[in-house]
């Protein structure tokens, strides 16, 4: 089978630096911030290519996000990026204060969220990260499927005034999407049409959906598939039809699921047209070390977890 | 040469406006902090009446130097500063605090004139540092100048931010210490010792200078020597004292966020009016 399949594997990191360096070339008021993990997540070629507007401020998330406030204060468009184990818990007073309050256009992008990152264990291990920021107002929240999603919503990121977290995973991942896709923010995209069940993902989760998908089908099962990717504003239009069209929803997502993509949903939802949710996402727990697949599997953050939930909730032929 | 130039009787004028001000604003709001605006009375009239090149007009004037008020709880001294400069009507000053108002306890960028959001204590140097940079990135000769609280010195990204701006060769940074010796709990001493203060900012490169807070012509030495550093930062501790002009708030930390009477203020008013 493995050998009829023609997947192309990407990273989110490549796209990142991409769509930086197109960002770049397009308008000088981008700049970039980093804080020592600037190799790691090749922001770097940011900094080769414009070394006049590229920040190593350190060791140093408070201080990167507080200078990252007074650029766009003095009308520059700062993207500040290194792991999401720091960024936004270890300066969400300054994401808080000094970048959402005021509205400034401060674009977050944090690498190496959930439980995927693998062996580096709980301490890097973000879980929190979407709740916390979804919670902050004007925040714009973005988790995007794979590479080209990433570099495409980068680009509309650009084109939104005013502050985005969007959150990135470390390994490479199936392409969902081909180079430059129509992805827009706060439009929720559907991937592939079905009837008994929706699938409501993010992130890497979205790969994981659509493998759950095929799944299902094989059982008769006919399941739509969304690729939620702006969590905030969350695209209420579509998430109320297709809870009107299948009548159930399963979401996943890799993060607690306090907080995230299911209770985002859940809050539309239960107000519009409500209908059975179930949630596949990490059960407020820490992580561990381990490989990214281990950890998925372990964490219930799998097809295969969603496919069980999918069946939970009733659906069938 | 250039202090002759210095028209000391109308700076001393505007500090004594804004001091009254501050008092009459504080006792209709009933809350605030009353403490740590007086003591900065001088340095921002140093800068907002003489030093800063800035248009009332033109709040948004790219050209224009910066002024953050990191320690954001002296909001009063910012907003009655903005209002004798004429970038809101002084009536407005009555409203601080109250509901609807543009005037919100701790400093808000809606209001015409305020560059940064400074409430939560240790962001502001950093903010500076990002208009600094982005200056340097523009070649716009702006200078930007951040406000700090010895009590805010406490906070860690302080330290980080002081670490950055001698990285960046910040020239068109200055900031400046109210050094009052007193925060919420007491005195800085007791609480968290920020001493031999001039030696750690030294020891983080930056160009130190120690001002007496309440002196202007001082003051407004030490902003035209900071101007002379091309690619250096500079610090100016000013020595001052919380409550200044006010006998019975100077020195007490009670003062730090308590706002007087109308009674009290008005006889106080009076007697400065006088003086």
């Amino acid at each position: 089978m493995l050998g009829l399949m023609l997947v192309q594997m990407s990273s989110m990191r490549d796209a990142l630096a991409d769509a930086l360096l197109e960002l770049g070339a397009k308008d000088p008021r981008v700049v970039v911030l980093g804080a020592d993990t600037s190799v790691s997540i090749k922001t770097s070629l940011f900094a080769d290519r414009y070394p006049d507007r590229f920040f190593n401020v350190g060791i140093a998330e408070a201080n990167m996000i507080g200078i990252a406030a007074g650029l766009a204060l003095a009308g520059k468009i700062p993207y500040v990026s290194t792991y999401s184990a720091f960024v936004p818990g270890k300066c969400l007073d300054q994401i808080r204060n000094a970048v959402a309050y005021p509205n400034l256009d401060v674009k977050i992008v944090s690498s190496h969220g959930g439980v995927s990152v693998g062996p580096d264990g709980a301490s890097h291990q973000t879980i929190e990260d979407v709740a916390a920021m979804r919670a902050i107002p004007h925040m714009r929240v973005v988790v995007p499927a794979d590479a080209p999603a990433t570099k495409a919503l980068i680009g509309e990121s650009w084109k939104t005034p005013g502050p985005f977290y969007i959150r990135l995973s470390r390994p490479s991942v199936p392409e969902v999407y081909s180079a430059s896709p129509d992805l827009k923010i706060g439009r929720a995209k559907v991937l592939k049409e079905g009837t008994d069940v929706a699938i409501v993902a993010c992130g890497v989760m979205v790969n994981e959906a659509l493998e759950a998908g095929e799944s299902l089908a094989k059982e008769g099962i006919s399941a739509e598939i969304v690729d939620c990717h702006t969590l905030k504003p969350l695209d209420s239009d579509t998430i109320v039809s297709v809870a009107r069209k299948t009548g159930r929803i399963v979401t996943a997502e890799e993060q607690n699921i306090i907080g995230g993509l299911g209770s985002a949903v859940a809050e539309i939802v239960s107000g519009s047209y409500p209908v059975p949710i179930s949630m596949v996402g990490v059960r407020d727990t820490f992580g561990e070390s381990g490989e990214y697949k281990e950890l998925m599997a372990k964490y219930g953050l799998t097809s295969k977890d969603i496919v069980r939930a999918a069946k939970k909730l009733g659906a069938a032929r | 040469m250039e202090q002759a130039q210095i028209p000391i009787g109308m700076l001393l004028q505007k500090a004594v406006k804004i001091r009254t001000h501050i008092l009459e604003m504080l006792a209709e709001a009933k809350s605030g902090h009353p403490g740590g605006s007086l003591s900065a009375v001088e340095i921002l009239v140093s800068l907002y009446f003489y030093k800063m090149r800035h248009d009332p007009k033109q709040p948004a004037w790219p050209d224009r130097d910066r002024f953050v008020l990191s320690k954001g709880h002296a909001a009063p001294v910012l907003f009655a500063t903005l209002a004798e400069a004429g970038y809101i009507p002084v009536s407005e000053l009555k409203t601080l605090r109250k509901l609807n108002s543009r005037l919100q306890g701790h400093p808000d960028h809606r209001v015409p004139g305020v560059e940064f959001p400074g409430g939560s204590l240790g962001i502001g140097l950093s903010a500076a540092i990002g208009m600094a940079l982005a200056g340097k990135i523009d070649k716009n000769d702006y200078r930007v100048y951040a406000l700090l609280g010895d009590g805010e010195l406490d906070e860690g990204e302080t330290w980080e931010a002081a670490m950055a701006a001698p990285k960046f060769k910040l020239g068109n940074l200055t900031a400046i210490i109210d050094r009052n010796g007193i925060q919420q709990d007491g005195l800085t001493e007791q609480i968290m010792p920020v001493e031999p203060l001039a030696y750690k900012w030294k020891a983080f490169n930056w160009h130190v200078l120690e001002v007496d807070g309440f002196d202007l012509r001082q003051i407004i030495e030490a902003l035209e020597k900071a101007e002379n550093m091309r690619n250096r930062p500079t610090v100016i501790i000013a020595h001052t004292v919380k409550g200044k002009g006010v006998s019975f708030m100077e020195w007490d930390p009670a003062y730090h966020g308590k706002a007087p009477d109308k009674d009290t203020v008005k006889k106080l008013v009076e007697s400065m009016r006088n003086q």
